[in-house]
């Protein structure tokens, strides 16, 4: 096989593996585990609410 | 994910709030040293004779100063804190935490007397010899330790974004740099590069540009995954999209380099997939900054009350402006106008000053009280003051340079009738005068700026007041 095929196919393998990596991250069963991972930032251990400083007030 | 109840975690702050004083100070050295040249460029004269003080010695410092002290000690900041927060456990590494702040304050001092004294290998923003460069890889293997012990260690089941992409940016950068810099050793300060002519151009821009796609982007993605959300208040706008995100990213990056070298000896397949690759790029790099953005959906009006979020929005628009105009210069025809001019310069510095700088500072904002135990900022005035004058700052800077860039291209392309060129160089040189100055000025906003931020940061680092939340934590 010369070197053309051979990144021709390692071309398609990218390819599928990034619909693969699409489907997987949108698929339906991922979505509440995901919504979860998204709002851990906010359990935080030290008092949750305090922990921003209010900028929102002062200008 | 159920630890609501680790108030005891003893939290590794001490290295995250050295390396944040430090951003600042080095914010404000590697910023003034490049309105330096760029005075230089306007008045020859202050390089004052002397060759330590001549622009071809002082622009390596100038990069090297904003990206690997500056940038870097920022990147170091962030990811220590946020690795910590979102695995809710203390710092892996021991000794080696404190080793990589120290080692690599080393490498920067190293840095500012080695370039000014003429010692380098020529690679761009790799100019460093190779002593100093077995000392960056040491220093990157041991942030590399203590980075993933602590994601080994974590008490949570899922690795949160923020440290994808900081874990991609260390990796990468320690493969790039040691691949970069295999040289021989001639003596202590001088070698030369084991690979030879345009496979040395290849792996320099090989290195050059993933050093722009993950020291400069996928660990200030890092940031933004994090410190967005929480100053905003909301979690990120698509979690499945940032997955999508990090891995099109990673996967596209590095294969980007060639369009440093379009129309060189390098074979013009090389350029092809260079310039294919970049302009693909665009994709993940726009997907990324509207989930930036859209965090912010439903919740638009925090940006007219806080300078702080203001920041971090604003970088993302700039991310999205230059990560445009990118792809679009590493095009080979729109590269031929652009290439050499100060068009490329402008690009950089709508990368670096919107981007880089802009995110990194409003994570320091946010960042300082959260560290120095203060319920907020000592000024949140005066952030909105810096953003203003950041925000001038750059305007001036990339427009100048726009208007200079294009206008170099086709002053260097035009040709009479005849055949010869219509501009000698020093015309084309005359012509840019009026726009170096405009770019001097924006460059003085910029380092104001940079001097009002440090100015607000000591002062809250030393006022009395301590934060309401860990005297409930202690009680």
């Amino acid at each position: 096989m010369d070197y053309g095929t051979l990144r021709g196919i390692f071309t398609v393998i990218i390819f599928v593996l990034f619909i693969i990596i699409v489907v997987w991250a949108f698929g339906k069963k991922r979505k509440t585990s995901f919504d979860e991972a998204a709002n851990s930032i906010f359990d935080e251990d030290d008092n949750v609410n305090k922990e921003k400083q209010e900028t929102n007030k002062n200008v | 994910m159920s630890q609501s109840t680790t108030t005891e975690i003893d939290y590794n702050y001490k290295v995250v709030r050295q390396f944040t004083v430090m951003t600042v100070i080095w914010g404000i050295v590697g910023t003034f040293v490049g309105v330096l040249i760029a005075a230089q460029l306007i008045w020859p004269a202050l390089n004052f004779e002397t060759p330590w003080l001549t622009y071809s010695r002082l622009r390596p410092l100038h990069t090297n100063a904003v990206i690997f002290a500056f940038g870097t000690s920022a990147l170091f900041a962030t990811s220590y804190y946020v690795v910590q927060r979102t695995c809710k456990t203390t710092l892996f590494g021991g000794a080696l935490v404190p080793f990589t702040f120290w080692g690599w304050q080393a490498v920067i001092v190293a840095a500012a007397i080695t370039l000014p004294l003429g010692i380098t290998s020529s690679k761009e923003y790799a100019e460093l010899e190779w002593p100093i460069d077995i000392l960056i890889a040491l220093v990157w293997v041991s942030y590399a330790i203590c980075f993933f012990g602590t994601l080994v260690k974590r008490k949570t089941s899922h690795i949160y974004v923020a440290n994808w992409f900081f874990g991609g940016f260390i990796i990468t950068v320690a493969v790039l740099h040691i691949g970069n810099s295999m040289a021989l050793p001639l003596t202590l300060t001088k070698s030369y590069s084991i690979y030879p002519g345009a496979i040395d151009a290849m792996m320099q821009w090989w290195y050059g540009h993933n050093a722009v796609g993950f020291l400069l982007t996928a660990g200030f993605l890092g940031m933004m995954y994090y410190f967005v959300p929480k100053q905003a208040e909301r979690p990120v706008y698509s979690y499945r999209l940032s997955i999508v995100h990090f891995w099109a990213l990673v996967s596209l990056y590095i294969w980007a380099g060639p369009h440093h070298l379009h129309y060189t000896a390098l074979p013009d397949w090389t350029q092809s997939v260079g310039m294919v690759m970049s302009v693909v790029l665009f994709l993940p790099s726009w997907g990324g900054m509207i989930n930036g953005i859209m965090t912010l959906s439903g919740a638009w009006d925090k940006l007219r009350s806080d300078p702080i979020l203001r920041f971090l929005i604003v970088s993302l628009s700039f991310y999205g402006m230059s990560t445009f105009e990118g792809p679009m210069m590493a095009i080979k025809s729109v590269n031929a106008l652009s290439h050499y001019t100060d068009w490329t310069v402008g690009h950089v510095h709508s990368g670096a000053l919107g981007w880089v700088a802009m995110i990194s500072i409003g994570s320091m904002y946010y960042l300082i009280p959260a560290v120095f135990n203060k319920p907020k900022m000592y000024s949140i005035k005066l952030i909105n003051v810096h953003f203003w004058m950041h925000t001038t700052g750059i305007v001036l800077y990339i427009v100048a340079m726009w208007i200079s860039g294009v206008m170099q291209g086709l002053m260097w392309r035009a040709v009479n009738t005849d055949g010869t060129l219509t501009y000698s160089f020093v015309e084309s040189l005359q012509a840019s005068y009026p726009f170096y100055t405009m770019r001097f000025i924006g460059g003085c906003f910029v380092v104001a700026g940079f001097l009002l931020m440090a100015y607000n940061m000591f002062k809250t680092i030393g006022s009395k007041e301590e934060s309401m939340q860990r005297d409930a934590v202690t009680a």
